[in-house]
């Protein structure tokens, strides 16, 4: 059966399993809503307020259910504002298929109307994309770029579209959807060199990072552990994958991990590392880092074995299946002493806690923790409302923390958490602070159209807040435009959107709005006062050791 | 510092030299010359890089390209497996004080002269990358107008290619 492109573009989408979509319409995708019209009985489309907020939301549905995310926006200024979205998703290693329109084929290179070179632009950011030339080539594109997404180390494609090749007619035949490459263990040399040097470790740790998501390899992970008697810690990217309440894990470590996790990753003899990459937040000074451990690294990514230069026992598959090899291999062993050490570590970081019972960040996070379901998705933006969600939220299923972990993306968790919600149908959360909020508050109007279940903790502290500790730390108290003085009443705002909102000043009044919060069936905002000199401790310092972490403000 | 000659295969579509430049400049690799050509297939170009760095940088290069989709086979190469020459043209002045030394060296180097008028005179070399640095080098004494040099490339020596597994 002869169909137009764009009719062929859906029809693939939803033969490879897609169910919902999000976008923005424009002059070159018009074709391509008429086509969402048509089937919207198959496929759901959501709109959001700005393709940034689209984009955003596509990746937090695919980190939420790690099927691949779509969005949708048209040709120039609708394909730049995903820019930013499809570096997060690349940054994360996040499945994400973009399409956006083009002006016809004959017009491009002319400088049209809303003319632009997205696949030029993205060309750093994505793991492939196309420019489709004609429309026979249209469905096995977007196959290829399904594919591409979801294999390997997962990442975002784009898909440029001509309107003409979306009005050009062609046989449509209904494929089945495609599957991943096959993925595979390490070799077996690899695994018998790292089976050697766990063998022989005293004080082995388990480094877990956001691979372990994807791989979906929780229980060989834990496994692990146990067989050689390790502690668990975890990058940014690697929270969620290991309930937070497992005993034997001590949450992220890192420039704002926790002290324990920090420590005993840096007095390990052995650190196996899982689907993480050393970035300059986790590592500190790479000179000193970790310089008496040997370092084991499995990776389905080869490029990222050996990436940073440091001698590294590489372990090049899959880490599931990888692991499963490798556990049956492995001695089963105890190490009291090692066990002993870290417990230290544990006591020291406990003394050093905030013990604070009135409205701190911390009280805030913890709060929450307590409304939580054990599926709840916690969405959030960027700075410290973020660590500290990172250091005191409570996981008990992996893909439930939505986070942009490698760009740092402002303005992330409005999109991010509509897309969660989508993926999971749970009340969503959203942590958030009133710098990064300001960004992409326009999602609002998303959230409430869709009638989303969403409470939003804003943490408002009036400043942009890790920027000002930098500032206080480092630059001599200099607040260079970092005191944000507004007027903004966020309360009065969400109500404008059509959502409902409270004021929290104590911690009963912050018990109080949850619970009104997460009776309601829609949007509901806690502005959550925080004080603006908080900081977010521990802190290793920019290009520090774990030697020179800071503790308490005046260490 | 090692120098390294690498051989990329990749499909032939619009845009492929463009990734794959693209990616050298994103993660800073630093390249002594690219050549791209046809093969012996219309499926494939064939891309020639050189670079120097350490091995860890050469893996870390390979690992990356073969992340790109289009990338097919990457091969490394030695001087001992394999022959590997580039082409020269280099325009000089020609006047009377060094038409003679220009000439000597040019045979010498068995260079040919492929243009000759009373301004300038072409000369083409071919060789290994090395002949033609020295040439150039020689050369330099005298006033060079222009050059263009190809880059290298190179093929495996004996019955093995780069799309045999």
């Amino acid at each position: 059966m002869k169909l137009s492109g764009s009719d062929i573009l859906i029809k693939t989408l939803i033969e490879q399993g897609v169910d919902v979509v999000f976008g923005y319409p424009g002059g070159q995708v018009i074709n391509i809503y008429d086509s969402l019209y048509k089937y919207q009985d198959e496929i759901q489309h959501v709109l959001s307020a700005h393709e940034q907020g689209a984009a955003h939301a596509a990746d937090g549905y695919a980190r939420a259910t790690g099927k691949v995310g779509v969005v949708i926006a048209t040709s120039g200024p609708g394909a730049t504002n995903l820019v930013t979205g499809i570096a997060t998703a690349y940054l994360d290693s996040v499945p994400l298929v973009a399409i956006t329109g083009n002006v016809r084929t004959d017009q491009i290179g002319t400088d049209a109307f809303q003319e632009i070179d997205i696949a030029g632009i993205t060309l750093p950011i994505t793991k492939h994309n196309y420019v489709v030339d004609s429309v026979e080539e249209l469905a096995d594109t977007i196959r290829e770029a399904f594919k591409i997404a979801s294999s390997g180390r997962p990442g975002p494609v784009l898909v440029d579209i001509p309107k003409d090749i979306q009005v050009a007619k062609f046989d449509y035949v209904e494929q089945p959807m495609i599957t991943p490459d096959a993925k595979s263990a390490a070799s077996d040399a690899e695994i018998a060199k790292a089976v050697e040097i766990i063998n022989e470790a005293e004080r082995p740790f388990v480094y877990v990072g956001g691979g372990v998501i994807t791989s979906n390899a929780t229980e060989e992970v834990i496994a692990l552990a146990d067989t050689i008697d390790a502690p668990i810690g975890c990058s940014f990217m690697g929270i969620s994958a290991i309930p937070t309440d497992h005993p034997r894990y001590l949450g992220m470590q890192g420039m704002h991990g926790h002290f324990a996790s920090s420590q005993s990753m840096h007095h390990a003899d052995v650190i196996i590392a899982l689907g993480a990459r050393f970035n300059d937040r986790v590592t500190g000074n790479r000179a000193k880092f970790a310089k008496k451990s040997k370092i084991i690294h499995i990776d389905i990514d080869k490029a990222e074995i050996g990436k940073m230069g440091s001698m590294v026992n590489g372990v090049n598959g899959d880490i599931k299946l990888t692991l499963e090899k490798l556990i049956p291999l492995l001695k089963k062993t105890t190490k009291p002493e090692w066990q002993k050490q870290v417990d230290e570590y544990k006591v020291k970081e406990a003394a050093r806690d905030d013990h604070r019972t009135t409205l701190s960040p911390k009280v805030a996070i913890t709060t929450l923790n307590k409304y939580l379901a054990p599926n709840t998705p916690i969405a959030t933006d960027v700075g410290q409302h973020q660590m500290w969600a990172a250091q005191y939220a409570d996981f008990k299923t992996p893909r439930r923390f939505i986070s942009s972990g490698g760009l740092g993306t402002m303005g992330y968790g409005m999109g991010g958490a509509i897309g969660a919600y989508f993926g999971t149908k749970e009340h969503a959360v959203l942590v958030t602070g009133d710098g990064s909020f300001g960004m992409c508050l326009n999602e609002l109007a998303t959230a409430v159209t869709n009638n989303i279940p969403l409470v939003i903790l804003l943490l408002n502290n009036g400043v942009l807040g890790m920027v000002r500790q930098w500032q206080t730390l480092f630059f001599d108290k200099h607040y260079s435009n970092t005191v944000l003085d507004r007027k903004t009443d966020f309360v009065a705002l969400t109500k404008a959107f059509g959502g409902d909102a409270a004021k929290a000043d104590t911690v009963e009044e912050l018990n109080k709005a949850l619970e009104k919060a997460f009776s309601t069936n829609g949007v509901f905002l806690i502005d959550c006062a925080i004080n603006k000199d908080e900081f977010v401790l521990p802190m290793l310092p920019p290009g520090g050791s774990m030697d020179d972490i800071i503790v308490k403000v005046g260490d | 510092m090692t120098k390294f000659n690498i051989a990329v295969l990749v499909r032939d579509k619009a845009g492929v030299l463009n990734r794959v430049t693209s990616m050298f400049r994103r993660r800073r690799f630093n390249i002594d010359s690219l050549t791209v050509s046809e093969t012996e297939t219309d499926k494939y170009s064939r891309i020639t890089v050189t670079f120097s760095g350490e091995e860890n940088t050469k893996d870390q290069l390979v690992s990356q390209l073969y992340k790109l989709p289009d990338v097919v086979k990457i091969k490394e190469f030695t001087p001992d497996d394999s022959v590997s020459c580039e082409l020269l043209l280099i325009k000089m002045k020609n006047d009377a004080a060094s038409r003679d030394d220009i000439s000597a060296a040019a045979t010498a180097f068995k260079a040919k002269t492929v243009n000759y008028t009373k301004d300038a005179i072409i000369l083409k070399v071919t060789g290994e990358s090395k002949k033609i640095d020295e040439f150039i080098k020689i050369m330099r004494d005298y006033n060079i107008l222009e050059i263009c040099r190809t880059g290298v490339v190179s093929l495996e020596v004996g019955g093995e290619t780069i799309t045999k597994e």
